[in-house]
């Protein structure tokens, strides 16, 4: 799989993006609120807002991803590319068991199924599909999306702040789980604005500031020794142990 | 300046025991941190700290005057000298007030001179004070929250998750510019937070909470630097740190 980016832009809010991750590759995407991070995911998946659209290419081996029809994206999503947003409540279905969601990408694209248990306890939720969204606690109902987002193995894994609304006990599963689940072949594009996340999740990182890509490159360079003021300043104010 | 006793509130109807006898004292001046995860108590406690809402068994004092049974005509000494700054700085600010009546709000009166010097002592502009709540960033919502919550010249202020919903660049300059006026106001902090990394930024002393207790309660360099119980170390363990990760990177450098 290689996902290849090139000089994405989204109105002005993204600005001539360009970047590439192959096959394995664990990237993250970090920057603040507003700096173009989502909706470069959210191009990539092509689930831009309506009033939006992206110019440039995505391309997935090689298949332009921008213009494609919504037939042929949802053939992706879920399949060759899963997705985990910030938010698992809006990301499951509240009137539907949580065994049939999970199973759900088994029966939209036609593949052989696995049993839900199987899904769930490979997340660390056994015994719970029968139950509905509302009756998990938030790390559970991630670990749910979680388990929707790997049932077809996807090459390509976009994580969206996953863990931004979770506690740090519960950050730290669902982060294990990614590591641990998300087979070796599969990418991943993580994006956060916790730079010790990133340094726990991604070999390479990728800095986003107002629509654009300003710094990227090893996790270590770019977090050990950062050549743009930016991300020197996001740095300093992510360190709180400094002298107060 | 606080005093907790025993503090104890169920939920009878949903039959939760969200605090299971809580004793601690914050002298004046001090930066207290309440550190716990979701559902561990630390919002039904704010609640009941500044008399928001009543125990179902213990005591809470504040300048050795009991508040936990006072009627609301009774604590509007407390509603002056305890302010609360909230997580989400757009559900606290009212969209229809101009800065300038939401600073003067607890004042009673307008005070342009007042207004002023609030702002100036959170670090907004003056010309600030014209306008609406919406025109500000997130960032800057929460400095006009400070200066209101500042205004009737509090003693004590309780900053519940205040950085929690801001980005990493904000939230370092919100931490200090709470540690400033802390000391520039001579308040007393009471700092809630999920975040222990945040709480190690502000305060002197921790109360770390787990399912309604105060699980381990120290100064906060001792707490961190030794914690005793096995649940703050699973806290510690699990929280990334930055530092921790840079050595790590740097340490795969050398190698």
């Amino acid at each position: 799989m290689t996902l290849t980016v090139e000089n994405l832009q989204v109105a002005d809010l993204v600005r001539g993006v360009s970047f590439e991750l192959g096959a394995g590759e664990r990237v993250g995407l970090i920057g603040e609120s507003g700096s173009g991070k989502s909706l470069t995911a959210l191009s990539v998946l092509g689930l831009l807002p309506e009033e939006l659209s992206a110019t440039g290419s995505v391309r997935l081996d090689g298949r332009e991803l921008l213009g494609a029809s919504e037939k042929e994206l949802s053939r992706l999503r879920g399949n060759g590319m899963a997705m985990v947003f910030q938010e698992p409540m809006t990301a499951l279905n509240p009137a539907m068991r949580i065994g049939r969601q999970v199973t759900e990408p088994f029966r939209v694209h036609g593949r052989r199924g696995r049993p839900a248990e199987e899904l769930l306890a490979a997340v660390g939720l056994p015994g719970v599909a029968r139950a509905y969204p509302h009756q998990l606690s938030g790390g559970q109902r991630q670990r749910v999306v979680l388990a929707i987002a790997l049932a077809n193995d996807p090459a390509l894994l976009i994580c969206d702040e996953p863990t931004t609304a979770l506690d740090v006990t519960v950050q730290a599963q669902i982060l294990g789980l990614i590591r641990e689940r998300l087979s070796a072949e599969s990418s991943l594009l993580f994006i956060t604005h916790d730079l010790a996340v990133v340094a726990q999740m991604c070999d390479r990182v990728l800095v986003m500031l107002d629509g654009s890509i300003v710094e990227h490159g090893s996790t270590r360079e770019v977090l050990t020794a950062p050549k743009h003021s930016y991300t020197q300043r996001l740095l300093a104010a992510s360190d709180l142990e400094g002298a107060r | 300046m606080i005093s907790v006793r025993d503090l104890e509130r169920r939920y009878t109807r949903r039959d939760v025991h969200a605090l299971r006898g809580l004793s601690f004292d914050v002298s004046a001046g001090e930066r207290f941190g309440i550190v716990g995860e979701s559902g561990s108590g630390k919002s039904t406690l704010v609640r009941l700290l500044a008399a928001l809402d009543r125990p179902t068994a213990g005591t809470v004092s504040f300048q050795g005057k009991r508040i936990d049974s006072l009627p609301e005509r009774r604590l509007r000494f407390l509603r002056r000298e305890m302010q609360i700054v909230f997580q989400d700085p757009m559900g606290s600010l009212d969209p229809r007030m101009r800065v300038r009546d939401i600073v003067s709000e607890p004042l009673g009166r307008r005070s342009p001179e007042r207004v002023a010097e609030l702002l100036t002592a959170v670090g907004l502009p003056e010309d600030a004070a014209m306008r609406y709540p919406h025109q500000f960033s997130g960032g800057q919502r929460q400095r006009i929250s400070i200066a209101r919550a500042l205004a009737p010249n509090p003693s004590v202020l309780i900053a519940d998750e205040p950085v929690s919903a801001l980005d990493v660049s904000v939230r370092a300059q919100i931490l200090d510019l709470l540690a400033r006026l802390v000391d520039e106001f001579s308040l007393t902090l009471i700092f809630v937070s999920h975040d222990l990394g945040v709480v190690r930024h502000v305060c002197d002393r921790v109360a770390v909470m787990r399912r309604g207790e105060i699980v381990e309660i120290g100064a906060v360099e001792q707490v961190y630097a030794e914690p005793e119980h096995e649940y703050t170390r699973e806290l510690l363990a699990a929280a990334p740190n930055l530092r921790t990760e840079l050595a790590r990177l740097k340490g795969e450098t050398d190698a």
